[in-house]
């Protein structure tokens, strides 16, 4: 009877433990979007706000899923090793072009205003990005993988409903292409941009 | 020369394209699906694809770098003008696509605009509360019924497209543009060509402007910006043949499972 009191607190607590540090995919999104706009609308240099922005990115966007998907249907002629170096050669490459896209905007205003549910692994948040006097409003769309709840990430990012995952597999899978399909050809790009630009 | 463009493409547009009666969402969502635009040009396209960047960055690019700066007002306003005019394809779409009740509201948007909204101006109907205006055109009439894309390609200045779009813009020059038949086909004497020519200029140098920022940062950080641009392109043309704005319809997520098994 003891044991099976203790048992039971044991089940609670963790239970109680499990849906504290659940996060909600909008409250994700949200607290995201806030921290990078705080880091955008400060007084930094443009370098210290992307090393900023990419540690943000690093926590908070599946980069690895992203480079896979990315890649299309040649993900599975890879071998480990050639996986292995390409994980780490899109890590370069995403983290820059993403926060240097991202540098480029000062103090952009978010407002998260609905998400949907597609099973239990994604999450569809909706969020809209305040218009300027030199641009018009745009609507946002998240992807949120929520396999793990108290560590959702973002997959993609669909903006007046285009896909960047996609879009970037598209130029990924032209790449390939117009290489053969030399695997090396595209790793010798990506390696360019992450040094050159 | 343009007979021979006319051939390609009506030759290219029949071979690939696949007619059939009805289509329904399904269908038109796997048939409008970016990767199943065939590339049959490319060296063509991409050569086109770069005399357009030259182009835009001589007139478009400077042009829109300095009408991005005029106030709000008076953006929105010219904005506002092209939309309306916009209407005389989309109503005659709305009713080959056999949107009747859409047609309607359509024509009322533009009677309404056009005189209380001073000649397309101010967007009264969005004011009155009117459903949200979608453009349409008689390449998505044509989709509508079950046509296919055929092959992308880019038209110097015009930009990217499909062949069957290309080839259905063309029913804008015999009589499917009310616009064009005021202004170019029949002599009015209310208007001339130069109104249709300059606010179809016009209508290019705000779609720049609205999109200034968005395309340098995708020229800036993209490894291929043909292919980036060939995607985005092909993506919001699915999207206004489905009349959807919501990547559910759009992506595979078959694609994200599959990592999954892999990770």
């Amino acid at each position: 009877m003891k044991l099976n009191k203790i048992l039971l607190i044991i089940a609670i607590y963790f239970l109680s433990l499990n849906n504290s540090f659940s996060i909600e995919p909008d409250i994700f999104v949200q607290s995201t979007v806030n921290r990078a706009s705080k880091i955008l609308s400060e007084n930094l240099t443009k370098e210290k706000k992307i090393e900023e922005l990419k540690k943000i990115a690093i926590e908070t966007v599946d980069i690895k899923g992203i480079g896979f998907y990315t890649l299309g249907s040649a993900r599975k002629n890879l071998s480990d090793e050639q996986k292995k170096r390409y994980s780490e050669l899109f890590e370069k490459y995403f983290l820059k072009s993403f926060s240097s896209r991202l540098a480029e905007y000062t103090n952009p205003e978010i407002d998260v205003f609905g998400k949907e549910v597609l099973n239990d692994k994604y999450t569809i948040v909706n969020s809209l990005l305040k218009g300027t006097s030199e641009r018009p409003e745009v609507k946002i769309d998240w992807r949120i993988y929520t396999k793990s709840k108290e560590n959702p990430l973002i997959r993609d990012l669909i903006i007046e409903g285009l896909s960047l995952a996609r879009t970037q597999k598209e130029e990924f899978s032209s790449i390939l292409d117009s290489n053969d399909g030399n695997i090396e050809a595209l790793f010798k790009t990506l390696k360019e941009f992450a040094n050159n630009q | 020369m343009i007979k021979k463009l006319i051939v390609i493409l009506f030759t290219t547009f029949t071979l690939i394209a696949n007619v059939s009666a009805s289509s329904d969402g399904e269908l038109l969502l796997e048939k409008n699906n970016p990767s199943e635009v065939k590339e049959c040009f490319e060296n063509i396209n991409r050569a086109s694809f770069a005399f357009n960047q030259v182009l835009d960055g001589i007139l478009f690019k400077p042009v829109a770098s300095v009408y991005k700066k005029l106030p709000s007002p008076i953006k929105s306003g010219v904005s506002n003008s092209l939309d309306n005019l916009s209407n005389l394809v989309t109503i005659p779409n709305n009713l080959l696509q056999g949107d009747f009740a859409l047609a309607g509201a359509n024509t009322g948007r533009f009677l309404i605009n056009t005189t209380v909204g001073v000649l397309g101006l101010v967007d009264v109907a969005q004011h009155l509360g009117m459903t949200d205006y979608n453009k349409e055109d008689y390449g998505q009439s044509l989709a509508k019924a079950g046509v296919g894309p055929g092959c992308y390609i880019v038209l110097p200045i015009l930009g990217p497209s499909t062949a069957r779009d290309t080839v259905a813009s063309v029913a804008n020059f015999f009589g499917g543009d009310a616009w064009y038949n005021v202004t170019v086909k029949n002599d009015t004497h209310y208007f001339r060509d130069i109104d249709y020519y300059s606010s179809k200029i016009t209508g290019g140098v705000d779609f720049r402007a609205k999109n200034f920022d968005a395309l340098e940062n995708l020229e800036k950080n993209s490894l291929d910006f043909y292919a980036s641009v060939k995607s985005l392109y092909l993506q919001d043309r699915q999207q206004k043949i489905l009349n959807v704005k919501k990547i559910i319809d759009t992506q595979n997520d078959s694609d994200w499972e599959e990592i999954e098994d892999q990770q």
